[in-house]
């Protein structure tokens, strides 16, 4: 028997939420929302047993109203939301559990939510805020009145395994299978296959064909940055240079052997690149992406994500200790009429990806410390989720070789049919059908089972409990269990997989991407001790198989055949592929520059791209660990942007801490990818350097987010992306040590904007002389260092005042002098303050540290042969701001020499006050001044463009 | 002598590395047991002068947070937690701790009587993660706490189910009398004022809504405490950023072992 429990608050802020969103998608009738949460309990509870588990666990007595086996009454027009069957659902699981607490019966439980819209609404309306505010598709059904109970999963299958015969197909059919299976494999691929069987003398089964598609996916082998290129460029003056790349990750890899720092622990090798941190203690960094997801399902996709990146960062045996986060998005306040159709409204995105990183990442109990927020009108129809994470593990103690005769062992959640086809979905274009074909691609995460293989993992690690570990992540078993195997060989059974639902066939247990799993080699002796250790934790454990040392991939269900194959094939029998990209440079376009204001200064701090993100921030706990010294926003009102965050890693002796900081410009990259990759590692360590970080010990992540490679002008940046990233590599001595290409980020044919991610791990020396972007005292001086340059192509103040600028700024030649000069200076205790300068220049940079600082400033904008909008607001690279105490002049004037001038000072007044020369008259002519009130500067940060005024965001 | 102190740890705990480090800058030691261990025995309560429920996720938070562990408090533990009260051994929840002891009915108590407390949504709809100020109440009947009575603490907040709601005047009139533990402070508020400016429920000085600007009460035995904040994020020099004034954590601490010794 079936009873329904309502529970409501009256005063749920939620409700209130709604309203505010309501308004923002055009409904304005609502006046009031009530949310319900609905539970669908099935058992044979005794009333008496009912009313105790509502009474004990349900229903709050101080702030709860509810009605027991029935229907709250509707208030208005009611909608009701319950996630699709089989998607993870912790407050079902957890009230099963606590009737088992109390000594009930058994019972199932599904959940569900229930609005009661009241107001002045049409039909439209109601529809409008269904599929707009209260339920995704992709993931719930939702219905106008109640919504009946669904539990997952019926009966038990019979297990098949099918044959997929491929000996007859032409070329075409082979593709037709490729896209009707979401295999995203394409001829050369499908074509290797079907010969490899047709020597074997039989068809793949359904199990084999998807195994190869999940392995030789773009996600998982990077065939793109494996494949041979011929690039063609074409310079601004019309000459062509055809150039042949012979794999883009060997070049990037080939750098960091070059490098090769006595720092550098592991590079590219596996889930995480791992440097140095102190005499006992390495560090392990990854960032990866989650864009297709999050485009889908906003809050689901982001959750994951951080899932994702965080067991990457388990695998290579560390303990996480932080989270980043990078998000690009269309612009928030995007019209209705120019959303395309399938794609989900920009501010909806933002918001449900701002939810699902701090629902993950909070209640792993990691600090979020780093990121940033990007707006451009290139990621409406495909956004991007990089997500980072950090970790720390005892030096020398991730092992990586199993052993013949190790179990293969599967800790964590268990698997049902949601994530199937993650890999291969991420690895094509979307439009508006996508969601038709891939939903089951989309997952919501469990936090709390992840903490559980945290906890398992550094344990079992410590006691020497396994030989290799490995993230089950993309292609789920198919991935992880064949990778691990590649040199040994494995033999698994998956009748013993633990499943959410019955039902699952055997190629579906193999490759879904059910989050939340890690898989581990172990001896057999130490399978009991394994075992005592996850009980201890309510780790679930699962024995799939062991090592066999035979080479071949074998998986069983019970007694069927599913996979028999051997690793070689798996493994090396992708074809290698031969690309071809095409690049021009734009032609230099003149720029015809206005007379700067203070009113101009304003919009660059209102700017979405830099007003504060004060909002999205606070939603993530930068706290936790308590080993943050550096926050995310600075200052007395904590409303100043940090440059980097500084973390001293719990559980370490001394001083030294950790610094994350991280470098992107895509707008910089519509017209010079090259460049684009050099200004982003400048950024990276130029925020890095400004917190105190040590400019010579610095490895850096790639993450290239692209479009569909195989159209050459999108391959052709790619190309001249990665040229940037080795060539800043061996400029800045900084290897990389980890990276993630994420392609196809394409809607309808479109492809968003190249954007490389520069995600850079330093080191403070001693966390005492950190210094943020606030700590400036009345009367110091201010110094900038580095010069300025007019190329205005991609800066901000170009976009923003439609210049039309396609000159970018010149990389620096020789960054490492000045960084060091700076990062002696800080050292030293000499700095009180550092800001870099990056979107506005050094109008934004001032002003940012005004703001910080809630103090006043003045200094006199340095020419450097530019007109003076052009000096203040131009985005050359290398370039920090210093304040100073003034009795040290003379001794930061020695440790800076040419790299730094004195322009300014920090005052008691209320203005930030830029003086401006006038080039026609030479250095001692003054024009008028920019003075704005520091006020109308912290409101324009805060409201960002359209003041105060502007609507809630929830 | 060693002074025992045990930070329980459940499903989705994590603040407990944390609550460890203060306890032991303030002359405890520290045992992190899951509860597993406390259910089998293998770990007891009974051998530990001081319990530190510390902050986190216990379960998620699935079904309102700190509820699933508050049942299994009251379902495996209530003998054992009432004997360590009927002792005198002080007990502090933080953070999801302090929601695991208003929900086991632990606080304000007495366990058993209708709740009339409850922690719940923040008031601006969200999680949110900033530093506070607050005071410990001057008038606060809980004897260890006494030792920093009218110290104020700079440390931060990280939640989204922290405002303290009651069910009628006659609790918020129970409250203020010696059950209220901490107040939220003023932005700016200074640690030497003889009469510190309350929040005034003005978010963010509040930064939950709570009623009466309560950050943590005790039980009426002024054994128990609990408080939403984070003492035990700030019980180091450099973990305090540039900002309002505003004292250490580690004092509580010390005085929670100093009850406990």
């Amino acid at each position: 028997m079936t009873v329904r429990i309502d529970v409501t608050a009256p005063d749920d802020p939620r409700g209130g939420s709604v309203v505010a969103n309501a308004r923002l998608v055009g409904v304005d009738g609502l006046t009031s929302c009530r949310v319900t949460r609905v539970h669908h309990v099935d058992g044979s509870l005794s009333p008496d047993e009912l009313d105790r588990l509502c009474r004990e666990v349900l229903i709050d007595p101080v702030v709860d109203e509810a009605v027991i086996d029935g229907v709250t009454p509707a208030q208005g027009r009611v909608v009701e939301v319950a996630l699709m069957p089989g998607a993870t659902d912790p407050d079902a699981r957890e009230l099963e559990r606590a009737a088992a607490n109390l000594g009930l019966p058994e019972i199932r439980v599904v959940t569900a939510r229930r609005y009661d819209l009241i107001g002045d609404l049409s039909d439209t309306d109601v529809a409008t805020l269904t599929r707009r505010l209260l339920a995704n598709d992709t993931i719930e059904i939702s219905t106008e009145g109640e919504l009946p109970a669904e539990f997952a999963g019926a009966a038990a299958a019979d297990v098949r395994v099918d044959d997929v015969p491929l000996a007859e197909l032409s070329d075409d059919d082979l593709l037709r299978l490729s896209k009707d299976r979401v295999l995203s494999l394409d001829l050369t691929e499908m074509q290797a296959i079907q010969a490899h069987f047709a020597a074997e003398g039989r068809p793949p089964s359904d199990a084999e064909l998807e195994t190869l598609a999940q392995t030789w996916s773009e996600h998982c082998v990077h065939k793109t940055f494996r494949a041979r290129i011929t690039l063609t460029h074409t310079s601004s003056d019309g000459e062509v240079t055809v150039s042949f790349h012979d794999g883009l990750l060997p070049a990037l890899r080939e750098v960091t052997e070059e490098l090769d720092p006595p720092w550098l622990r592991s590079a590219f090798v596996d889930d995480a690149g791992i440097v140095a941190f102190d005499d006992h203690h390495d560090v392990a960094f990854k960032v990866e992406t989650h864009n297709h997801p999050s485009a889908l399902e906003p809050f689901g996709g982001a959750n994951t994500g951080v899932g994702g990146v965080v067991r990457d960062v388990i695998g290579v045996s560390a303990r996480p200790i932080a989270c980043t986060d990078v998000l690009c998005f269309g612009p928030a306040d995007l019209p209705d009429d120019e959303l395309p159709t399938g794609v989900l409204h920009p501010r909806r995105i933002r918001d449900g990806v701002v939810a699902g990183i701090g629902d993950y990442g909070n209640k792993l109990g990691l600090p979020t410390v780093n990121g940033s927020v990007l707006y451009d009108p290139g990621y409406v129809g495909n956004p991007l989720v990089y997500c980072g994470a950090l970790g720390i593990l005892p030096h020398g103690s991730h092992p990586t070789e199993p052993q013949v005769g190790d179990r293969i062992i599967s800790l964590g959640g268990r698997v049902g049919r949601d994530g199937i086809h993650g890999a291969t979905f991420s690895s094509a274009g979307m439009d508006a059908s996508t969601v038709d074909h891939v939903g089951s691609a989309v997952q919501i995460g469990d936090p709390i089972t992840e903490k559980g293989l945290i906890e398992v993992i550094e344990r079992a690690r410590d006691a020497k409990l396994y030989n290799a570990i490995t993230d089950c992540g993309a292609g789920g078993f198919s991935s992880s269990v064949g990778e691990m195997g590649e040199d040994l060989g494995v033999e698994v059974d998956l009748s013993v997989v633990p499943l959410k639902y019955p039902g699952l066939q055997p190629w579906e247990i193999w490759i879904s991407e059910a989050q939340e799993r890690i898989v581990i080699a172990v001896p057999p002796a130490k399978l009991e001790a394994l075992q005592a250790l996850c009980d201890a934790w309510d780790v679930e454990v699962t024995d799939l198989g062991r090592f066999t040392g035979d080479q071949r991939l074998v998986v069983r269900h019970g007694d069927t055949g599913v996979v028999d194959m051997p690793m070689a094939f798996l493994h090396d029998g992708i074809p290698r592929q031969e690309l071809v990209g095409a690049w021009a440079d734009p032609a230099p376009v003149e720029v015809t520059t206005p007379v700067p204001t203070a009113a101009q200064v304003l919009q660059l701090l209102a700017h979405p791209n830099v007003a504060s993100k004060e909002d999205i921030i606070r939603r993530y706990d930068h706290e936790v660990r308590g080993g943050t010294v550096v926050r995310p926003y600075v200052g007395p009102e904590a409303d100043g942007p940090a440059d980097a965050a500084v973390l001293k890693p719990l559980g370490t002796e001394g001083h030294k801490a950790v610094v994350l900081s991280n470098g992107i410009c895509p707008s910089v990259g519509r017209h010079d990818p090259r460049a684009m990759a050099l200004l982003a590692m400048d950024e990276a360590v130029r925020n890095l350097v400004a917190v105190g970080g040590d400019p010579d010990q610095v490895a850096v992540l790639d993450n290239f987010c692209w479009g569909d490679p195989t159209k050459p002008d999108r391959l052709g940046s790619l190309v001249r992306a990665v040229q940037g990233c080795t060539d800043g590599a061996r400029a800045y001595r900084m290897p990389f040590i980890s990276g993630k290409d994420s392609l196809f980020n394409e809607f309808d044919g479109e492809a968003i904007p190249g954007t490389l991610l520069i995600s850079a791990l330093g080191l403070v020396p001693d966390l005492r002389r950190a210094v943020d972007s606030a700590g400036m005292q009345i009367g110091d001086d201010l110094w900038l260092v580095g010069a300025n340059e007019g190329a205005l192509g991609g800066s901000l103040a170009s976009d923003l005042f439609d210049l039309g600028a396609t000159r970018v700024p010149t990389p620096l030649d020789d960054p490492l002098p000045r960084y060091r000069a700076i990062h002696a200076v800080i050292c030293d205790g000499k700095v009180t303050a550092a800001h870099d300068c990056s979107e506005g220049g050094l109008a934004v940079a001032v002003s940012e540290m005004a703001i910080a600082a809630r103090l006043g400033v003045s200094v006199v904008v340095p020419l450097d042969g530019l007109d003076p909008f052009t000096a203040l607001v131009n985005e050359a690279p290398g370039r920090l701001v210093l304040s100073v105490a003034p009795e040290h002049r003379d001794a930061v004037g020695a440790f800076l020499g040419d790299h730094g001038r004195r322009i300014g000072e920090v005052t008691a007044g209320d203005d930030i006050v830029f003086h401006l020369l006038d080039p026609a008259r030479g250095e001692d002519s003054n024009l008028e001044p920019i003075r704005i009130p520091l006020a109308d500067a912290v409101s324009a940060s805060t409201h960002g463009p359209s003041g105060p005024t502007r609507g809630a965001t929830a | 002598m060693s002074v025992p102190i045990l930070i329980p740890h459940a499903s989705g705990t994590n603040r407990d590395l944390e609550a460890a480090q203060a306890i032991e800058l303030a002359g405890g030691t520290p045992t992190i047991a899951h509860i597993n261990e406390l259910r089998s025995g293998s770990v007891r309560i009974a051998d530990h002068a001081a319990i530190l429920l510390p902050g986190g996720f216990s379960y998620g938070d699935a079904l309102g947070a700190g509820g699933r562990l508050a049942l299994e408090l009251r379902t495996w533990f209530a003998d054992e937690l009432a004997a360590a009260a009927e002792a005198s051994r002080p007990m502090l929840g933080i953070c999801n701790g302090f929601q695991v002891l208003v929900k086991a009915g632990l606080l304000p108590g007495p366990m058993g009587e209708p709740r009339s407390v409850t922690l719940t949504e923040n008031a601006e709809g969200r999680f949110e993660c900033r530093w506070v100020t607050l005071q410990v109440e001057p008038s606060c009947r809980s004897g260890w706490l006494g030792a920093v009575g009218g110290t104020t603490i700079r440390c931060p907040i990280a939640h989204g189910e922290g405002r303290v709601a009651v069910s009628d005047d006659t609790t918020a009139a129970r409250l203020e009398d010696g059950l209220v533990a901490f107040r939220y402070l003023a932005d700016g508020a200074r640690p030497t004022s003889d009469d510190p400016v309350v929040a005034g429920g003005a978010y963010p000085a509040n930064p939950n809504g709570s009623v009466n600007d309560i950050a943590g009460i005790c039980d009426d035995t002024g054994t128990i405490v609990g408080l939403m904040p984070h003492p035990e994020d700030h019980v180091l020099d450099w973990q305090r950023p540039s900002g309002p004034e505003g004292g250490s954590g580690l004092p509580l601490f010390e005085a929670l072992v100093a009850a406990a010794r």
